[in-house]
């Protein structure tokens, strides 16, 4: 069993625009090209060529559908795409499983890291995280995750503007956002307080760091956006209308 | 402000080494054309990131382009010249040295230019260097050059280049910072595909509304506002009935109308004679308009006139209408209501008519105005400009159906309608754009071609009326793919799907040698795959191939390579020199003209040459002008940045516009030896800014225009006049009639007169209009992923584990009617053919069409996959059941007017497969087998562990 710091001087985390992501994979690579060459290197691939290709990647998008949700708007259905990665939990229960001390919960910021030097590759991690964030690496028979990118948020070999996690740096979108969420008065905080952000699954009780920005009202109803009719011409209709003097 | 390093104690070094050093230059892994630093350890790439002072994207980086170090060094790539030992597709090959390969395409080009040079067909694909490709064949001598436009976007390019003079991405951008309404056409996933991506994230920020109009709610329509899911091909009913809602209730722009388009011009009504539907013009051809003050027809190009926009008038015993009641008369007639579209578009009347009332209420009651002070083409000041903030953009969609022009056009028109092209909020050109409708040059070759002479001008080029053609003396195609004939008259960029067909025909006539660039003709970029594959290996009864000789250059073992028989191994995006030219498709943004190059950041590590420089050596080889001096010696020894640098194509004007002559000047300027280096000082990237106040109303801006002629981008400095009624189309209709000195032959003339309507038509796709629907119900498309880019992606081992194989996406409702079951396998038939493909069952589809991803599925063997891999076993391609020609029909399958591939336009059925098929794509292609060099990629790949150790 590993315990966990009692409080975090910050809560450094992402916060995730539902409304604003389009399910374009940035995120995904980018993650996966700085971090295959950063703390927790590599991020091994298997038949990478070949069927059932299976790599480790500490960030994925999946899409699908919703159905019969209000998110939908006057349609059927909406398309979603849901980035997933580790929320870096206030109370994570990967950290508290391990018996090594190998997870743990940095007292600094609140990163949760994975020590490879201690994990055993025991998996309990991976089998207590409810959010599917851990990613075992079968070939180096390690636990690896997301690191919120630790070696690049303090990197004084990057410029100071470069230093933020890879995703949010290359979100084509600005669907990504870093910052402290435990400083009320932080962009990402007054962002998810404007913007009604919400924890996953939160009836779990880990506390998560990171949030989620849900969908906007869509606004594709004479209800959501109300705008007269347009009326015909009737005087001497339209192209009577058009007899006014005009000039070049 | 970043966050200080925090002491933590556990070891954990924050602050790793990254980079020995970090090279800019430009992406490659699609054709948006971003700016990449990339980060170099141990001359390997550790990392590529957006460039944040690159106007394209602007720091961002998409997933193809993060992924560009697998492209780099993908297991695929070609490591050596090749040549074909066995028969086409056997996979037998020799490795060669350079010496032999260039020898060997020297002797067949020097041989096809000493005798008849239109017997080489050379045609580029993803092309980033059409202006010296062009040239190239220019100087060769050939009419027979284009490169993938014709398959890809040319109805988008040529109908608003013929419109409004500018046209959607590459010549025009969406004003995200203004519009409060934008509505987006047929985009499917890309082009452009950074810009889009940024402008979307700043439309959600703002709270501006955006609607899609896609028939698959993907990607970008999924944060649509609204998704208009309508049956394809239906767009430009869905537009027109928008527009009749506009006029009926007067919500247009008419003094914009008045000022800036063709709307006011006077059109002669005499049926049956040569100037019918022709521009009433005064004897110095202006243009006439009928002024309201001295009721008379006066030169509608002058600023002080008073013209009016309805009504019959005497025009030298001519009767003539302005263009805007022939406009307005065509879509008040109630054959474009809302309600009589609504079933044809799946998209119910009420919705339509609710969609133009939120346009007009945007565009007239929520209007915006700049204090920009400036001044128009006739010196008048104004201190403001007013904004009509909807904006609008388009792609694929739209372009690649067979009523694609014309759809393209009514977009254009609802935009001048709105009087929203080129004002704040709405859409915006790019420079070199807004150019003169339609803009020089013509397309040269109408000699055809000449013995060891160049052809006297680019290959491409815009047609204005029927004696532009490039007909021979029997009216028959003088090129190839016959662009620019009968068949496809105003063709811009040639028709690449073409070409195989037509040259295994003998029809227009056969060639000696295809050449090749990135263009994958052997799988994903021809239509009917499996029917090109046996023309590219059909033989005449001695034995020989009907193509004699490919030449063909790729970076990778794709299925192309096969069929070649001299390969030519290209550099990767990272080793080479380029330039993205103000004379091709720069990277030029609505504030800026800008172009770029990319410099190599890596060294090969195999015996590969840049196209580009080895297209200049077998210049050199065949003395063509330009490429050699006086003493018949390489003109440009240093390859590609040698003539990048030093090629002027006229006096001061060359491939690149930034740091000329002694370093300062812009456009214009003597080569400057150290233009390069002034680039990569700067980001590998150029961007000559437009002036303050000329950055808005730029078609009829004096400080723009004066600017523009400045840059060398527009002959003169005069306004540039929106054309609602296009004239150069009705010449072709008159043609049509049998007016003029160069007329259509008797088959042609009914196509030709329905087709050239001076105003958008609307008419059903013709595959659709020539097969029986109750036997082919659905519309089948393809869009593409974000992350993978055509078959560059598949060899990606990063892009290839998102996705490696294509599902078909069906309509729930559809599919339960017939008993398909998610995860069925499915036949999916059209009248050409039939492909196996795996369902995903969604609602976000329109209930009569189905899509898949584009290019996913490989031929097995091929790309360096293991021959198991999804891609060859359970991916597939749409391309097997869409032709190339229409149903029974020797006509191709394309765009009557532009020659535009109709890829969109295929109606298929979709059947369960037995259950003794419900196993995989079945496919029965037989395996390629890899060239020299190249094996099958590693099962393990650790890329980056290196990098950690050297960071400690």
């Amino acid at each position: 069993m590993t315990s966990l710091p009692a409080t975090t001087d910050k809560k450094l985390g992402l916060v995730i625009d539902l409304d604003t992501c389009v399910g374009c994979q940035a995120c995904v690579t980018n993650c996966k090209e700085w971090n295959t060459g950063g703390l927790m290197a590599p991020l091994t691939d298997l038949k990478s060529y070949g069927a059932e290709a299976d790599g480790v990647w500490f960030n994925r998008v999946h899409t699908y559908e919703v159905t019969g949700h209000e998110a939908c708007g006057a349609s059927a259905s909406r398309t979603m795409h849901f980035p997933r990665s580790c929320l870096h939990c206030e109370t994570p229960e990967c950290v508290t499983v391990c018996p090594t001390g190998a997870s743990y919960k940095r007292t600094t910021d609140g990163i949760v890291l994975v020590n490879e030097d201690l994990c055993i590759g025991c998996k309990l991690c991976s089998w207590a995280c409810p959010y599917g964030a851990r990613e075992f690496d079968v070939f180096e028979g390690v636990m690896k995750k997301c690191t919120l990118c630790v070696d690049r948020i303090y990197n004084e070999n990057l410029a100071e503007e470069d230093r933020v996690p890879a995703c949010v740096l290359t979100c084509p979108t600005s669907a990504r956002h870093f910052g402290d969420l435990g400083d009320p008065n932080s962009d990402v905080s007054k962002l998810v307080a404007s913007r009604g952000g919400v924890d996953l699954m939160p009836e779990l009780g880990y506390k998560p760091t990171n949030k989620y920005l849900p969908p906007r009202a869509r606004k594709d109803s004479a209800a959501a956006r109300p705008t007269p009719e347009l009326k015909p011409i009737t005087a001497d209709g339209f192209l009577g209308w058009v007899d006014k003097l005009l000039s070049r | 402000m970043a966050f200080t390093a925090p002491l933590e104690n556990d070891g954990v070094n924050t602050s790793p080494h990254v980079a020995d050093e970090v090279k800019t230059t430009t992406c490659y892994m699609c054709a948006c054309r971003c700016g990449i630093k990339v980060h170099l350890q141990n001359g390997q790439v550790r990392y590529i990131q957006g460039n944040r002072d690159h106007p394209v994207n602007k720091g961002i980086l998409c997933g193809k382009g993060a992924a560009g170090i697998m492209q780099h060094y993908s297991p695929a790539r070609l490591r050596k010249p090749l040549k074909r030992v066995g028969e086409r597709g056997a996979s037998e090959y020799a490795e060669i040295e350079w010496d032999e390969a260039l020898s060997i395409a020297t002797g067949w080009l020097s041989n096809i230019r000493a005798t008849d040079p239109k017997k080489l067909a050379f045609f580029t694909g993803r092309d980033q260097s059409q202006s010296l490709t062009g040239w190239w064949a220019n100087q060769f001598g050939t009419p027979n050059y284009a490169a993938h436009g014709g398959f890809c976007s040319v109805n988008m390019a040529t109908a608003g280049i013929y419109t409004i003079g500018g046209s959607f991405w590459e010549f025009g951008e969406p004003d995200w910072d203004h519009t409060k309404y934008f509505m987006m056409f047929g985009v499917a996933e890309d082009h452009d595909s950074n810009p889009i991506k940024i402008g979307l994230g700043k439309l959600k920020a703002r709270g501006a509304k955006f609607v899609s109009v896609n028939p698959a709610q993907t990607g970008y329509s999924a944060i649509a506002d609204e998704w208009v899911g309508l049956r394809p091909g239906t767009d430009g009913l869905f537009v027109m009935a928008i527009i009749h809602e506009l006029l009926q209730s007067g919500s247009v722009d008419l003094d914009y109308l008045v000022r800036y388009t063709n709307a006011p011009w006077l059109v002669i009504q005499a049926p049956g004679t040569a100037d019918d539907g022709m521009i009433a013009r005064d004897p110095q051809g202006n243009p006439l308009c009928w002024d309201q003050k001295t009721k008379t027809p006066i030169n509608a190009l002058l600023a002080e006139v008073a013209p009016v926009l309805r009504g019959n008038f005497d025009v030298n015993g001519k009767r003539a209408v302005p263009a805007f009641e022939l406009m307005a008369q065509r879509y008040l007639d109630n054959a474009y209501a809302p309600d009589a579209v609504a079933e044809r578009c799946g998209i119910p009347a009420a919705t339509i008519k609710r969609i133009a009332a939120e346009v007009a209420h945007v565009a007239f009651q929520q209007q915006i105005e700049l204090p920009i002070a400036w001044t128009d083409w006739a010196g008048r000041k104004h201190d403001k400009i007013i904004g009509r903030p909807v904006a609008m953009h388009a792609m694929r969609g739209i372009s690649a159906h067979t009523n694609g022009f014309h759809t393209c056009r009514a977009i254009h028109l609802l935009q001048m309608l709105l009087g929203s092209v080129d004002v704040p909020g709405g859409f915006r050109y790019k420079p070199p754009y807004p150019r003169p409708i339609p803009p020089g040059p013509k397309p040269a070759g109408k000699k055809g071609a000449t013995p060891n002479q160049p052809l006297g001008g680019m290959p491409l080029g815009f047609v204005t009326a029927p004696e532009d053609l490039l007909l021979d003396g029997q009216g028959k195609p003088i090129r190839i793919d016959k662009a620019y004939s009968w068949d496809h008259p105003i063709a811009s960029h040639g028709l690449m799907h073409m070409v195989i067909s037509n040259a295994v025909n003998g029809d227009p006539y056969p060639i000696d040698t295809l050449f090749m660039y990135m263009a994958n003709m052997a799988w994903n970029s021809s239509m009917n795959t499996r029917g090109t594959i046996d023309m590219l290996t059909a033989k005449n009864t001695d034995g020989s191939y009907k193509i004699p000789h490919i030449i063909y250059s790729d970076a990778y073992f794709s299925e192309t390579v096969a069929y070649a028989d001299l390969i030519l191994p290209d550099t990767t995006y990272l080793e080479r020199w380029d330039c993205i030219s103000l004379l091709d498709r720069p990277i030029s943004d609505a504030d800026a003209a800008g172009d770029a190059i990319r410099q190599p950041v890596i060294a090969p590590d195999r015996d590969v040459r840049a196209f580009q420089t080895v297209l200049l050596d077998l210049g050199a080889r065949l003395k063509l002008p330009g490429m050699v001096d006086e003493d018949g010696d390489p003109k440009f020894p240093g390859g590609y940045p040698d003539y990048i640098v030093n090629h002027e194509r006229a006096p001061g004007i060359g491939p690149l516009a930034g740091w000329r002559g002694d370093g300062t000047a812009q456009g214009h300027g003597a080569p400057n030896a150290a233009q390069l280096d002034n680039y990569i000082e700067n980001g590998c990237f150029w961007r000559g800014e437009i002036p303050h106040d000329a950055r808005y109303m730029k078609m009829a801006n004096a400080s723009y225009l004066a600017w523009s002629k400045q840059m060398g981008f527009i002959p003169k400095a005069e306004q540039i006049v929106l054309q609602i009624y296009s004239e150069p189309l009705q010449k072709f209709r008159n043609a049509a009639r049998g007016h003029g000195p160069v007329q259509p032959p008797d088959k042609d003339r009914a196509r030709i007169e329905t087709y050239f309507d001076p105003l958008p038509m609307w008419y059903a796709p013709f595959e659709e209009a020539a097969i029986d629907p109750q036997q082919f119900p659905l519309h089948a498309l393809t869009q593409r992923p974000m992350h993978h880019y055509h078959s560059w992606g598949s060899q990606n081992a990063w892009l290839r584990q998102i996705t490696s194989q294509n599902r078909l996406f069906m309509n729930r409702t559809t599919a339960t009617a017939q008993n398909i079951a998610d995860d069925d396998w499915v036949w999916i038939t059209s009248h050409a053919g039939r492909v196996k493909a795996q369902v995903r069952l969604v609602d976000g589809v329109n209930k009569d069409t189905v899509w898949t991803w584009n290019a996913i599925g490989k031929r097995k063997g091929s790309w360096a996959l293991n021959p198991n891999a999804p891609e060859s076993t359970r991916a597939f391609l749409l391309n097997h059941v869409i032709s190339e020609r229409l149903p029974n029909s020797q006509q191709s399958n394309s765009d009557p007017i532009t020659g535009q591939a109709a890829w969109f336009d295929v109606r298929v059925r979709v059947e369960r497969a037995a259950d003794h098929e419900q196993n995989d794509a079945g496919h029965n292609f037989g395996a390629l087998y890899p060239p020299p060099g190249v094996t099958t990629g590693p099962d393990v790949l650790q890329y980056g562990a290196q990098f950690s150790e050297a960071a400690e």
